[in-house]
C-alpha cells in the first residue's frame, strides 16, 4: 500500500489521452482507473474528465455516486471487506462483521479517522464454499469465525503500525 | 498459432491436437477456480512444477490448471489422469508424496481420499464421488479437463464445431429455428424461450444490431456463471458468435461483474485467442461473417443485472432501468435492436447446435429442456456447483449430491433465486425442479442460487436480510421500490428486534402485493418474494417472534438471552477473559455469571466454552 497520492492533473490527462482513439471511449473505465490510482475520485479529476470527454459534469457526478465501486472520499490504506452474501450470512457473517465493526469503531462503508482502515461489505464474492469470507487488502480468508476475525484484525493492525 | 479458415481446417486442427496428445500420458489436473485458489491451489500447482522439474519428469507428466470443478467444499481438488484418482484438500506438503507414490507407483494416499459424509465410504476415483455421480454435466463437462487459457484445449474436445456447423451448414433463420425447437429457455431467471427472443431481434428493423452477454451475476450465493467463464470461456464466446450470426449482429458486449477478476481475465484471454485463430473478428471461419466482442466490467450495482439498466450502464450512464416496451429486441443498446442472454444460456447454445435440437430436448422435462446449474451453498456438506437435468428434485440435490446437512442438524428449507426468489420447505423437496413447479410453490428458478437453511436459520431474519439487500440496491427511480421496500424493511427489522405488533404480517402481505404490482422493473417486482414466501411457509415463525417475543433459531439478538449453566461451568475463566463487554464475572473455579445489562450478545462465550455451559434461550 502506498501513501495517499496527491492529485496530479497531468496524470489524468495522460490517462485520458491513452484512452482516446478507441471505438467507445468509456467514462466508467476512466473513472475506474482514477479510483484505483487515488482510492477516490477527487473533485478536480471529475471536472477535468468531464471537460476532456465532453460529458456533462452532472452525468459524471451521477455515475460517480451511483456505483458502489466509486467513492468521493478517500478510502483507507487498508480495506477490509466482509462478504455478506446469503451463504456467508447463514454461516455467521453477521457476527464477523459486528466483531470487526466494534473493534475498528466504524460502521460498514466508513473509514477510521486516521485514514488507516475502511470497512466494506460486498454482496457476494462467489466463494460460497468458504463462507464466511473476509478479504483484507485483497487477501481472502475463508471460514472466518469471530475469533478468527479478531486474529486477522490484529495482524492487519500490526502491519499498519510497522509501515 | 493457426488461422482457421474453413470447417476442414478446424477438423484438421482438432485431429492434429488429439493425435499429439496421448490419452494415456499421466497428468495432474488441479482446480484453479476462485474457491480452490483461496485455499492455495496456485501454490499446489507451483509445487508440482518444482517437484516434477527436479525429478526430470517435466515432459513425461503434464500439469493442467483447470477452471472450477465445482466441488469447492473440498478444495484444493487434484485429479490424477488417466487413472482418475481424486484427492481433496491437497496442500503443498502433499505434492512430493503424490508424485512419488501415486504418479510413479500408482499407490493411493489414504489421507487425501474423499470420505462420503453420508455413508462413511472411502472414495478413490473421481467418477465414484457421489457429488458428481448424480449430476449430468452438459455445460460444465470440460471444466476439469481443459486449461481455460488455452483455446487448443477447447478445440481438441470439439470446441467451435457448433459454430462451424452454424456458419457453413445453416442459414441464420435455421439457427433461430433450431434453438426455438430445442426448447432452450433463458437461464437468467425468468425462463423466457431463447429462440423466441432471438427471432424478435432478428425480425426487428435496423442495420445495426447488438448482442449482449449478461454476466452481472449479482444474486448473493450464486456463482454458476463465474465458474463457466473461469473454466470454459470459449463456450460462452462460441454461443455468442452463433447467436450474433443468427440475429445479424456484428458487435457484442459482455457485461461482467468486477468482483470476478479471474473470470474477466480468462474471458479477455479467450477473446484474444479466438481472434488470433480466426474464430472471432473479421471473416469468421472463412464464412464472411464478422463479429467483435468487447468486455465491459460493471462497477458494483445489483440493479445492472436488469437488462435496461445494464444497457444504460454500457452507455456510460447511471444504471437505472426504464419501462418496457419498447423491449431491447426492438430498441436496446443506443436505441438499436439488441439481444441479451445470460452466461449459462449462451453456453448452452453450442451444445444445442452441435448435438441438434432433438438430442438436446430429450434432456430435462417437456416444458423445461436441458440442464440447470445450481450453486449449492449454505448449511450443506458438499458446497459446490451442481448441474442436473431439469426435473430433478430438491431432495436429490440436497441429500444425494449435497450429502445432507452438517452436524446432523435438520434441514428447514432451501432458498432459491436469491433476493428475487423464495424458499421451498422440506415438505416439498420431492417436487421436480422446473420453471413452472417452482413458481407454484412461490419460489423461482432464478439464476440458480440454492441456499440450504438448517434449523438454526431464522426465516424472519433471512427475509429481513434480503429486504435489506434489495433496499440498498434499489436504484430509487420508482416510488414503490424505493419507499415500499423501506417500509417493509422497517417492519421486518421491528419484528426481529422484538417490536413486532399484531397485524404486521398482514401489512407485509399487503405491501408486498402492491410493490409487486406497481414497480418499474424486475428488481422491485420480485423484491417481496422472499418475504411473501417465508410468510406462506413459515408463518408460525413470524407469529412466535411477534406474540411470544422469541426467536427459536436463536438468531435475533434482541430476542435471546445468554446465560451460564452453573452445574456445567468449571470456572476456567476462558469466557471471562475474552468477553468484549466485560459482562462475565466469577471467581476462579467457581461458576461464572453473565450480567444481562452489559451483555452485547456477541456469542464469544458460546464459541469459546469447552464445557457447553453457555446456554442461549
Amino acid at each position: 500500500m502506498s501513501f495517499q497520492p496527491t492529485f496530479d492533473a497531468s496524470e489524468i490527462e495522460d490517462l485520458l489521452n491513452g484512452k482516446r482513439g478507441g471505438e467507445h471511449p468509456s467514462l466508467m473505465s476512466v473513472l475506474e482507473e482514477v479510483q484505483a490510482r487515488y482510492r477516490y475520485l477527487p473533485q478536480d479529476a471529475l471536472i477535468l474528465i468531464s471537460e476532456s470527454m465532453g460529458v456533462p459534469l452532472s452525468q459524471t457526478y451521477g455515475v460517480a455516486t451511483f456505483y458502489n465501486a466509486f467513492s468521493l472520499k478517500p478510502k483507507g490504506r487498508h480495506v477490509i471487506n466482509v462478504c455478506t452474501g446469503t451463504a456467508c450470512m447463514v454461516r455467521g457473517a453477521k457476527k464477523v462483521l459486528e466483531r470487526i465493526s466494534d473493534r475498528l469503531g466504524i460502521q460498514p462503508g466508513e473509514t477510521t479517522e486516521d485514514g488507516q482502515f475502511t470497512l466494506e461489505t460486498v454482496n457476494c464474492l462467489g466463494a460460497c464454499a468458504l463462507g464466511p469470507v473476509v478479504v483484507a487488502d485483497g487477501a481472502y480468508s475463508g471460514e472466518v469465525t469471530g475469533a478468527k476475525a479478531n486474529a486477522l484484525l490484529s495482524k492487519v493492525m500490526a502491519e499498519a503500525k510497522t509501515v | 498459432m493457426t488461422i482457421v479458415r474453413t470447417p476442414e481446417e478446424l477438423e484438421n486442427l482438432k485431429e492434429k491436437l488429439v493425435a499429439s496428445s496421448d490419452p494415456d500420458r499421466p497428468r495432474v489436473s488441479v482446480c484453479c477456480g476462485t474457491g480452490c485458489r483461496v485455499l492455495g491451489s496456485m501454490d499446489v500447482i507451483e509445487a508440482f512444477r518444482t517437484e516434477l522439474g527436479s525429478r526430470g519428469l517435466g515432459n513425461e507428466i503434464g500439469i493442467v490448471g483447470t477452471g472450477c470443478h465445482g466441488f469447492c467444499e473440498k478444495g484444493p481438488v487434484v485429479v490424477l489422469k488417466p487413472s482418475g484418482i481424486f484427492y481433496q484438500r491437497v496442500g503443498v506438503d502433499d505434492v512430493a508424496e503424490i508424485v512419488s507414490e501415486s504418479l510413479l507407483n500408482g499407490a493411493v494416499i489414504d489421507r487425501l481420499i474423499y470420505v462420503d459424509p453420508a455413508s462413511g465410504a472411502r472414495v478413490i476415483y473421481e467418477e465414484d464421488v457421489p457429488f458428481y455421480q448424480k449430476q449430468q454435466r452438459l455445460v460444465l463437462d470440460l471444466n476439469g479437463d481443459i486449461d481455460p487459457t488455452n483455446i487448443e484445449d477447447y478445440i481438441a474436445f470439439g470446441g467451435y464445431y457448433g459454430l462451424s456447423k452454424a456458419l457453413h451448414q445453416m442459414r441464420p433463420e435455421k439457427v433461430v429455428e433450431e434453438v426455438t425447437q430445442s426448447g432452450l429457455r433463458g437461464r437468467g431467471g425468468a425462463g423466457f424461450p431463447a429462440g423466441l427472443k432471438w427471432s424478435l431481434c432478428r425480425e426487428a428493423k435496423g442495420d445495426t444490431k447488438y448482442i449482449i452477454c449478461n454476466a452481472d451475476e449479482g444474486d448473493p450465493g450464486a456463482y454458476m456463471d463465474r465458474s463457466i467463464m473461469e473454466g470454459n470461456p470459449h463456450r460462452v464466446l462460441e454461443g455468442m458468435i452463433i447467436g450474433a450470426y443468427a440475429i445479424g449482429a456484428h458487435e457484442g458486449y459482455v457485461y461482467i461483474r468486477n468482483e470476478y477478476p479471474l473470470a474477466v481475465e480468462n474471458l479477455r484471454i479467450a477473446i484474444t485467442q479466438a481472434e488470433e485463430y480466426g474464430l472471432l473478428g473479421q471473416n469468421i471461419l472463412g464464412s464472411g461473417f464478422d463479429l467483435s466482442i468487447h468486455i465491459r466490467p460493471g462497477s458494483g450495482a445489483f440493479v445492472c443485472g436488469e437488462e435496461t439498466a445494464l444497457m444504460a450502464s454500457i452507455e456510460d450512464r447511471i444504471g437505472e432501468p426504464r419501462p418496457r416496451p419498447p423491449y431491447p429486441a426492438v430498441s436496446g443498446l443506443w436505441g438499436k435492436p439488441t439481444n441479451i442472454n445470460n452466461v449459462e444460456t449462451w453456453a448452452n447454445v453450442p451444445i444445442v447446435i452441435d448435438r441438434g435440437r432433438e438430442a438436446y430436448s430429450q434432456i430435462g422435462t417437456d416444458q423445461s429442456t436441458g440442464t440447470k446449474i445450481f450453486s449449492l451453498v449454505g448449511n450443506i456438506n458438499n458446497t459446490g456447483l451442481v448441474e442436473v437435468p431439469m426435473g430433478a428434485t430438491l431432495s436429490e440435490i440436497v441429500y444425494d449430491i449435497g450429502g445432507g446437512i452438517p452436524a446432523e442438524k435438520d434441514c428447514k428449507a432451501v432458498q432459491l433465486g436469491g433476493p428475487s426468489g423464495g424458499c421451498v420447505p422440506k415438505e416439498h423437496f420431492d417436487v421436480p425442479i422446473d420453471y413452472e413447479s417452482l413458481q407454484e410453490l412461490g419460489a423461482i428458478m432464478g439464476s440458480g442460487g440454492m441456499v440450504v437453511c438448517d434449523e438454526d436459520t431464522c426465516m424472519v431474519e433471512l427475509a429481513r436480510f434480503f429486504m435489506d439487500f434489495v433496499q440498498q440496491e434499489s436504484c430509487g427511480k420508482c416510488v414503490p421500490c424505493r419507499l415500499g421496500t423501506r417500509a417493509m424493511l422497517d417492519v421486518l427489522t421491528g419484528i426481529t428486534r422484538g417490536l413486532g405488533q399484531e397485524g404486521d404480517i398482514e401489512y407485509l402481505e399487503e405491501l408486498g402485493r402492491q410493490i409487486t404490482a406497481s414497480s418499474l422493473c424486475g428488481l422491485g417486482q420480485t423484491a417481496s418474494n422472499p418475504v411473501l414466501s417465508t410468510i406462506r411457509h413459515f408463518r408460525d415463525e413470524y407469529e412466535v417472534h411477534i406474540r411470544d417475543g422469541r426467536c427459536l433459531a436463536h438468531v435475533c439478538k434482541s430476542l435471546i438471552l445468554y446465560s451460564i449453566d452453573a452445574e456445567k461451568c468449571t470456572g476456567c475463566g476462558r469466557c471471562l477473559r475474552k468477553c468484549p463487554a466485560e459482562a462475565i464475572s466469577g471467581a476462579k473455579k467457581e461458576p461464572h455469571v453473565i450480567d444481562q445489562d452489559k451483555c452485547v450478545k456477541c456469542g464469544t462465550c458460546l464459541e469459546l466454552c469447552k464445557f457447553d455451559a453457555v446456554v442461549v434461550e
